[in-house]
């Protein structure tokens, strides 16, 4: 089994937020819900980056640390995911998570939180693999069909790679030696403790 | 005019030209600026419990938090600060309690109950006292849930019925969290008056105070001895900073970004384990410690021995009133 990872190459990424688009899209996310976003630094400034990011998908993941209902698994391709079931929407993984990553719908008392929502690597949940019911909690599973996360798959420039870490990686690494320069992969050092040479 | 104009692109250009006069050797004039180092930023933000931000297209600020490393001490906290700080307090107040338990047993009224007795706390005193205590212990449970629940009540009784569990304290959380702070606040208004600490708290403090002080009454306290007063103001007080630090986690985001955030959570944990640390020592000297107390809070009407052990100089005024019970038929004389 692969360990799954991300990598924003922000030397490549525009900015077109088709990532956000197609997430949003594939997985019916609700209004008012990210699971992926793209942040630019240095906006308008020298050294002007744009970086999509969601859910790394973390070794030793924090989420799943401070969750009081213990409701996150990681699967064997070292995905992060969790049980809507089981959450109680307490908000405590977005105080713990590097990345911003989990997200709530406003249904809760007060119009607090409801149940935690963030990206799933396009694995989907615990249930049965590609059923209705786990498309209605977490969208699609393309990684059961043998298929890759959509942000990265679609993404034009080829900035949003996914898929098994060494090999993104390499990818990475090719390009920075190609061109002479690189920033770097945005958040392997915080979600996974890795340096990409660049 | 036109003059003036040419004049200030005369000294532009000047004084540009300087930096430019250096970059002639092959590399355009507008050199690509060294890009910012994912790696360095991290390590930096990590260190100095910053956050890489920047800006986003959809309408949600939290989203421009690119990396957030103050997480992980967040994460910290929770996990081991807090597990570790509530834990020893819970525990030690508990074996505490026990061990005073053990040795010295209830103190007893020492004359011996009167017969007669003394109001002591009103039908409104005792409504608002029972209102806040009754909150306070499910909020208690319930916030302690979150915290030592999973290691506790989760392999007891499974996910599901643990997730039903704690779905159910969250919402009682959340909303016995208002009768809570309305409690504080009449707490506050009823009995802040009588509770302004004085000389005489010194001394009882010095004489052990009314549980530890052996053999002879502790020196005479007003409608409040030392003991309670600090009680009290540690409620209060207490009370307020866990319902402010409360009201912030209820409504995320709504105050304050991702830090605050955090660090009201943070205060909050720490204060409410400490406070359910100290209300424990409360709660045993109002009921098992101590003969005659639970009156004052149960009936409103303590024995007058007992009133006049503790709180001599109130009984004093009280009598001078003439606030105190006739003493029933045939009963024995107030032991004093
Ligand atoms: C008065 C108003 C209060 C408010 C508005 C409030 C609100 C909250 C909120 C929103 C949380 C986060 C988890 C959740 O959503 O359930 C929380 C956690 C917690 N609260 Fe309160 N609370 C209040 C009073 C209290 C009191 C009086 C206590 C204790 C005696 C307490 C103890 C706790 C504890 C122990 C936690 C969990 C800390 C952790 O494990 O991270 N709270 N509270
Ligand atoms: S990025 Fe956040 S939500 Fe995803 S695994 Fe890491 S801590 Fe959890
Ligand atoms: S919001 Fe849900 S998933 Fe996140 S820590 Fe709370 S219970 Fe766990």
């Amino acid at each position: 089994m692969a360990r799954m990872m991300f990598l924003c190459d922000a030397e490549r990424c525009i900015e077109c937020n088709a990532c956000v688009t197609a997430c949003k899209n594939e997985h019916e996310v609700p209004w008012g819900i990210n699971r992926r976003r793209v942040v630019t630094i240095n906006d308008g400034k020298p050294g002007e980056r744009s970086i999509s990011m969601a859910c790394m998908h973390c070794t030793d993941a924090p989420c799943a640390a401070v969750c009081p209902t213990s409701c996150f698994y990681t699967t064997a391709d070292a995905v992060v995911l969790h049980d809507k079931d089981t959450c109680i929407g307490c908000g405590y993984c977005f105080y713990a998570c590097p990345f911003g990553a989990p997200q709530y719908p406003r249904v809760g008392n007060f119009g607090g939180r409801g149940k935690m929502d963030k990206c799933t690597y396009c694995a989907g949940g615990p249930q049965q693999d590609n059923t209705a019911a786990e498309y209605a909690q977490y969208g699609s599973n393309r990684l059961a069909e043998g298929k890759l996360p959509l942000c990265a798959e679609m993404c034009s420039t080829k900035a949003l790679l996914a898929g098994d870490g060494q090999i993104i990686a390499q990818i990475y690494r090719e390009r920075v030696q190609q061109r002479g320069y690189g920033s770097g992969a945005w958040g392997w050092r915080t979600a996974y403790r890795l340096e990409v040479q660049s | 005019m036109s003059r003036l104009l040419l004049a200030l692109f005369a000294a532009a250009f000047l004084a540009a030209a300087p930096a430019s006069a250096q970059n002639v050797v092959g590399t355009p004039a507008n050199p690509a600026p060294v890009p910012p180092r994912a790696l360095e930023l991290e390590m930096q933000q990590m260190l100095t419990g910053g956050r890489i931000a920047g800006r986003v297209t959809i309408p949600d600020e939290r989203a421009a938090n690119l990396i957030q490393p103050a997480g992980q001490s967040w994460r910290d906290f929770h996990n081991t600060t807090l597990t570790w700080v509530g834990g020893i307090a819970i525990l030690g107040v508990l074996a505490v309690l026990a061990l005073f338990y053990m040795t010295r047993g209830r103190i007893p009224i020492e004359g011996g109950p009167s017969g007669r007795t003394i109001e002591r706390f009103n039908l409104l005193d005792r409504s608002v006292h029972w209102m806040t205590a009754s909150t306070f212990v499910i909020l208690a449970l319930s916030g302690l849930n979150l915290t030592f629940g999973r290691f506790l009540i989760l392999p007891l009784i499974g996910p599901e019925a643990f997730a039903t569990l704690s779905l159910w304290g969250k919402i009682a959380h959340n909303f016995l969290a208002f009768p809570f702070t309305l409690g504080i606040v009449l707490m506050f208004l009823l009995w802040a008056k009588d509770n302004i600490p004085n000389g005489r708290d010194i001394a009882w403090f010095k004489a052990g105070g009314g549980l530890i002080g052996k053999g002879a009454h502790p020196p005479p306290a007003g409608r409040f001895n030392g003991g309670q007063k600090m009680v009290f103001w540690l409620t209060v007080l207490g009370g307020a900073a866990v319902a402010v630090s409360g009201y912030i986690l209820v409504f995320p985001f709504a105050f304050t970004d991702i830090a605050g955030q955090q660090l009201a959570h943070m205060v909050h944990g720490l204060l409410s384990v400490l406070m359910i640390a100290a209300i424990m020592a409360h709660i045993y000297i109002g009921s098992i410690g101590m003969e005659g107390a639970f009156d004052a809070m149960g009936s409103g009407q303590v024995d007058l021995n007992w009133a006049k052990e503790h709180h001599a100089l109130w009984v004093e005024q009280e009598m001078a009133r003439g606030r105190v019970s006739a003493p029933p038929a045939g009963a024995a004389a107030a032991g004093d």
